[in-house]
């Protein structure tokens, strides 16, 4: 019984790493480039709701709407400011290094504004908990919204992208950004709407997180956002699907090596799994392998 | 043969800059130091200063010149680094400390060197932004399994363990020398400012020769068109990994260098953001650019200490600078202006010369 219990936890760290991975994998696809800030996003994110609550007494949905609008305005300024201005930069590093100076930015604004010392986050999640086969197997209320908030942030993705005119102006211009700008397509306006995207998911995902573990300091986005990094790649960056398995497994994985073999090398068992997966299939496992022309 | 002549010079005349510049600033220092015009704080900060730049140089070997993107660099430190105080704490007494310390750094090497061929095989075959995401998790699987490893020294010689000291073994004279996440301890102090600038020198004449050899040649022509250069019958994989393994070697370098430095060694130092910021400083100081990536490592070192005085600000001030020189540096409506301010004060000075010449 304890294996299925850990099964399902890792099914809930894994759809929390899913959503932040959803949010890379985006960006990835059309801008092309790894947005380090995006686990310090998730903080803020967290950070807000938690002001909201028990500053403000809003509540805790709402907070969680307010939250979600202000990590959007964040994650556009962000990608006005900071990477607009390098997109046709002489070198795909600059982008990635001026990312994390926007981390650090974030990180100490935090630093400064809420303080060093880890705060306690309030549950916002107020549903019972399940308890199946007599008392065995407890499934928290916070799990069972994590992962009915991934299924549904997941399949509501999808029919974005693949069915609506935005949607598919986000594909045309991760396919082809110049072909995309000639045939009418206002890629500036679509990269906004994807870092928009991406940044009210992270809001989501910062409120998950630190729902299932609650303390919350201005580190609390850096591990995760590595972690989700991780399982993008692990599923093929630039595929949605992929960011939606690869994040289950790496939560799986990680859940299972902590519990089984040592807390201590869980991350180095998920790293290696990582490693093994993109030795047999060098782009992923959804990945689309481009071959080169001569 | 004249023309190659004066190229040839000019390479030297170049490196010969790079190297006076570490030279007088060595000079200068030591001026201050000797002379009390220096602040402690600034003078603990010396030994650092070589660490970094060290590791600066050694990265830009991958990241410039071989043109791969490697976020794991702090793991080939913590190697080195740990290598070299084991080394040094075996041997304890049993040597002059001059000489134990030439034989740490070179252990401390060639551990680091043998770390970055065997991870280099696998992670070589992969490419751009997947070659990052592995160095990142190989950096992150080094520092997980070093924060888990114990080893001790008794008479029967080494004893291992994964799991705590206790279960070491060890006769009741045994010490332990590896002590988990605990690190190493009572390392002696053998860095100083005098030797970590010789080994800057030395890294520079290693990089800067091999740049400018028939093999640095050859890994550059990979970094810039990989299948011509394979056409032409380049080994991709025995220069991507000589490349890599010298900078590993290097790096390790550079994590002898700073665990001779403090007497307590441990992992936490060498995660993914110390690898961040040897990325940083490479990227700052110009990609490829040797002695930018000095430049660039002395200056960020040194200014968070400056800023010290703006105590809770100094970071927040550190990021903006750090943002604000990217997009300098970078971005090409920066750099079009720039150009544009250049060509203003050259277009100015030409007219001024003619109305001179009038």
């Amino acid at each position: 019984m304890s294996f299925i219990s850990y099964l399902i936890n890792g099914i809930s760290l894994g759809s929390v790493y899913a959503i932040i991975a959803l949010g890379y994998t985006m960006v990835y696809g059309i801008a092309k480039m790894l947005n380090f800030a995006h686990g310090d996003v998730i903080m803020i994110g967290a950070y807000v709701v938690l002001t909201m609550m028990t500053g403000a007494g809003v509540n805790p949905l709402l907070a969680v709407l307010i939250s979600m609008a202000a990590c959007t305005i964040l994650g556009m300024t962000i990608e006005k400011i900071a990477y607009k201005p390098l997109r046709n930069a002489a070198s795909p590093l600059a982008v990635l290094i001026t990312a994390i100076g926007v981390s650090y930015l974030l990180q100490n604004i935090a630093l400064l504004v809420f303080g060093a010392s880890a705060k306690s986050f309030t549950n916002i999640v107020n549903i019972p908990a399940l308890t199946l086969a007599g008392g065995k197997l407890i499934i928290t209320g916070t799990t069972i919204v994590t992962i009915f908030a991934c299924i549904i942030i997941m399949l509501g993705l999808t029919l974005f992208v693949n069915k609506t005119k935005p949607g598919q102006a986000m594909q045309a211009v991760s396919e082809d950004r110049g072909a995309a700008q000639l045939m009418g397509i206002n890629v500036n306006g679509t990269i906004s709407l994807t870092f928009a995207i991406g940044s009210a998911l992270a809001a989501i995902a910062g409120v998950l997180l630190c729902s299932a573990y609650p303390t919350l300091t201005p580190y609390t986005g850096a591990m995760p956002g590595i972690k989700a990094f991780v399982a993008a790649v692990f599923g093929g960056i630039g595929s949605i699907p992929g960011a939606m398995v690869g994040g289950i497994l790496l939560g799986i994985i990680e859940i299972m090596g902590k519990a089984y073999i040592s807390s201590q090398v869980a991350d180095a068992i998920v790293f290696a799994v990582l490693i093994v997966v993109l030795l047999v299939k060098p782009t992923g496992l959804f990945g689309k392998n481009i071959q080169e022309k001569v | 043969m004249k023309k190659n002549l004066m190229k040839m010079n000019k390479i030297t005349k170049n490196n010969l800059i790079t190297y006076g510049i570490v030279v007088v600033a060595f000079i200068i220092m030591q001026i201050l130091v000797t002379s009390g015009n220096i602040s402690s704080l600034l003078q603990g900060l010396l030994v650092p200063l070589c660490v970094y730049a060290i590791a600066a140089i050694s990265l830009n070997l991958v990241v410039g010149i071989s043109g791969e993107l490697s976020l794991g660099h702090a793991g080939f430190m913590c190697v080195g680094a740990y290598a070299s105080a084991f080394f040094s704490k075996a041997v304890g007494e049993g040597m002059p400390g001059m000489v134990r310390f030439i034989l740490a750094i070179l252990v401390g090497a060639l551990v680091a060197g043998i770390f970055g061929i065997v991870i280099g095989i696998p992670v070589l075959r992969l490419r751009g932004d997947y070659l990052a995401i592995v160095t990142l998790a190989f950096g992150e699987i080094i520092k997980n399994l070093m924060n888990v490893l114990y080893i001790g020294m008794d008479s029967n010689g080494l004893h291992f363990s994964v799991s705590d000291a206790a279960s070491l073994n060890m006769e009741a004279d045994g010490t332990v020398i590896i002590n988990g996440a605990l690190g190493i301890t009572g390392t002696p102090k053998d860095s100083t400012f005098t030797i970590g600038v010789i080994l800057i020198l030395i890294t520079l004449f290693i990089v800067l020769n091999l740049i400018h050899s028939r093999s640095g040649r050859a890994i550059m022509s990979i970094r810039d068109n990989r299948i011509a250069a394979e056409s032409v019958g380049i080994n991709i994989t025995k220069y991507k990994l000589m490349a890599f393994s010298i900078s590993a070697a290097l790096a390790g370098v550079a994590g002898v260098l700073y665990a001779h430095n403090l007497s307590t060694l441990t992992v936490k130092k060498f995660d993914y953001n110390t690898s961040i910021l040897i990325l940083v400083f490479v990227v700052l100081g110009g990609i490829g650019s040797i002695r930018g990536s000095i430049i660039a490592a002395v200056i960020l070192t040194a200014l968070p200490e400056m800023l010290r005085g703006l105590s809770d600000y100094r970071m927040l001030i550190y990021a903006i600078v750090l943002i604000a020189m990217m997009l300098f540096n970078w971005a090409p409506s920066a750099i079009n202006w720039r150009e544009r301010v250049k060509a203003k004060f050259k277009g100015k000075k030409q007219k001024t010369d003619k109305k001179e010449a009038a």
